[in-house]
């Protein structure tokens, strides 16, 4: 990366047959992204159902500020479109069509990108994201053994507690450091880098959570995970 | 005698007719199996495809072929804008820039489209769609011998066999494919279409 691509994230385009359907998926996933160009393509010049490749092509170059994009659709024909419309480009290699649900797959690519993660990286968030619970078995089972691990409970003194904004705002202070970084709620583990992770853990507000971290900015992950909880997540 | 560009502009514009006239045809076949936009759409791309023609006629057969593809891309809106474009895109790769052409170079240009069918929407042959038109076409065309019309002709023969075999089929790609089994029993709109055109195209090398 060079230094010029420190200030630009990799952008999102949405591609659906329905214009509200991608504006909503949009609109979702730049709740948690501020910062992330998030831009629906939704439906026919004409108003209709159906995928129109001069607007997915415009909104491919609008969503493009130097990182690359990540395409994501709703349906076959749409994904047919996206696809043409990246072989049309001046250079195919800045754009990504994924496989993945659209929802909680933009959601996830939105995070990532907040977090300025790379272009590939993105689209794996993308990819990786599931409808299923997001909460895996403990991924790093002996993460608190290890010798450099910090660890704290925190508080969540924001009334709702871990659901989708507090979660994708830990997973962006998690994502700008060196750390890899879990949350236990109960018996379940969460890698804080995924936000649909976080929000599977369902910690309510006015319970402690686990927060274990590794790595070169293990301690100042932590610390500044209590920060945000301490002020209840801005909410 | 080869096909001009000029002959292809009019076989062209014999498809839009075809594609106008069938319209409810394909609209209620894809009603039964699809999301009922299959008429609409190519009546859309062939009539957008009809002003482009008479603004500027392009001077070679692949340059024509080419205007087909990035309108139908640009006006379609439905799964057929990508597939029907890349086809026609990689038909008009194939011919080059040919002043005219001949029996072997139409063979090329449909097995060309259906290279660029098959890239664009990984359907195989028994997915129910117009690959199952479009492949026996490709077929017949290339083992016709003489004539460009002779190639079409058997093309547009084989290309209605191949789209009546998709009737019993269970759909493995595309909308239709979410209706699995129930699915069967129905022509495919797209094989239908393809086959269709290619009949227009054969009655126009006929009468050129």
């Amino acid at each position: 990366m060079t230094a010029a691509a420190d200030t630009s994230r990799v952008g999102l385009v949405v591609v659906s047959h329905s214009e509200m359907l991608a504006n909503g998926v949009a609109e979702l996933a730049a709740q948690m992204a501020p910062d992330v160009s998030v831009l629906p393509v939704g439906g026919t010049d004409e108003g209709g159902l159906g995928t129109d490749y001069a607007s997915v092509v415009e909104a491919l170059a609008d969503a493009d500020s130097g990182a690359g994009v990540v395409v994501l659709y709703d349906l076959g024909s749409a994904k047919m479109t996206a696809e043409m419309a990246v072989e049309s480009a001046d250079d195919p290699s800045r754009y990504v069509v994924v496989d993945a649900p659209l929802v909680e797959g933009a959601v996830a690519a939105a995070v990532a990108a907040q977090g300025a993660a790379s272009l590939a990286d993105v689209a794996a968030a993308a990819e990786g994201a599931s409808g299923e619970a997001p909460v895996a078995a403990p991924s790093r089972p002996a993460l608190h053994l290890v010798p450099d691990a910090v660890s704290a409970e925190v508080l969540l003194t924001n009334e709702v507690g871990l659901h989708a904004r507090p979660a994708a705002l830990l997973a962006r202070t998690v994502a700008e450091l060196d750390a890899d970084v879990v949350v236990r709620y109960g018996n379940e583990e969460a890698n804080a880098a995924s936000v649909l992770a976080l929000m599977g853990l369902s910690a309510p507000g006015g319970k402690s959570i686990t927060v274990v971290a590794t790595g070169k900015d293990a301690g100042e992950a932590v610390r500044r995970i209590e920060e945000l909880a301490e002020r209840g997540f801005d909410d | 005698m080869g096909c001009t560009a000029a002959d292809v502009v009019t076989a062209l514009r014999a498809a839009a007719a075809v594609v106008q006239e069938h319209r409810d045809e394909l609209v209620r076949l894809d009603q039964a199996i699809g999301d009922a936009d299959h008429g609409e759409n190519m009546k859309r791309g062939f009539t957008a495809l009809l002003s482009r023609l008479d603004a500027e006629p392009p001077d070679t057969p692949g340059k024509v072929l080419k205007l087909v593809a990035t309108t139908l891309i640009s006006t379609v809106g439905g799964a057929a804008g990508p597939l029907y474009g890349t086809a026609f895109l990689r038909a008009s790769a194939a011919v080059g820039d040919a002043a005219e052409l001949d029996c072997d170079l139409v063979a090329r240009a449909l097995q060309g489209a259906l290279e660029g069918v098959v890239a664009r929407g990984k359907a195989v042959v028994g997915d129910k769609t117009m690959v199952d038109a479009l492949t026996p076409a490709v077929t017949a065309a290339a083992s016709a011998q003489g004539s460009v019309a002779a190639a079409l002709s058997a093309a547009a023969d084989a290309a209605d066999e191949g789209a009546s075999s998709t009737v019993p089929m269970v759909a493995r790609k595309g909308r239709a494919s979410y209706l699995g089994e129930r699915s069967a029993g129905h022509l495919d709109p797209g094989a239908r279409s393809t086959a269709l055109l290619l009949r227009a195209f054969a009655d126009a090398a006929a009468k050129a």
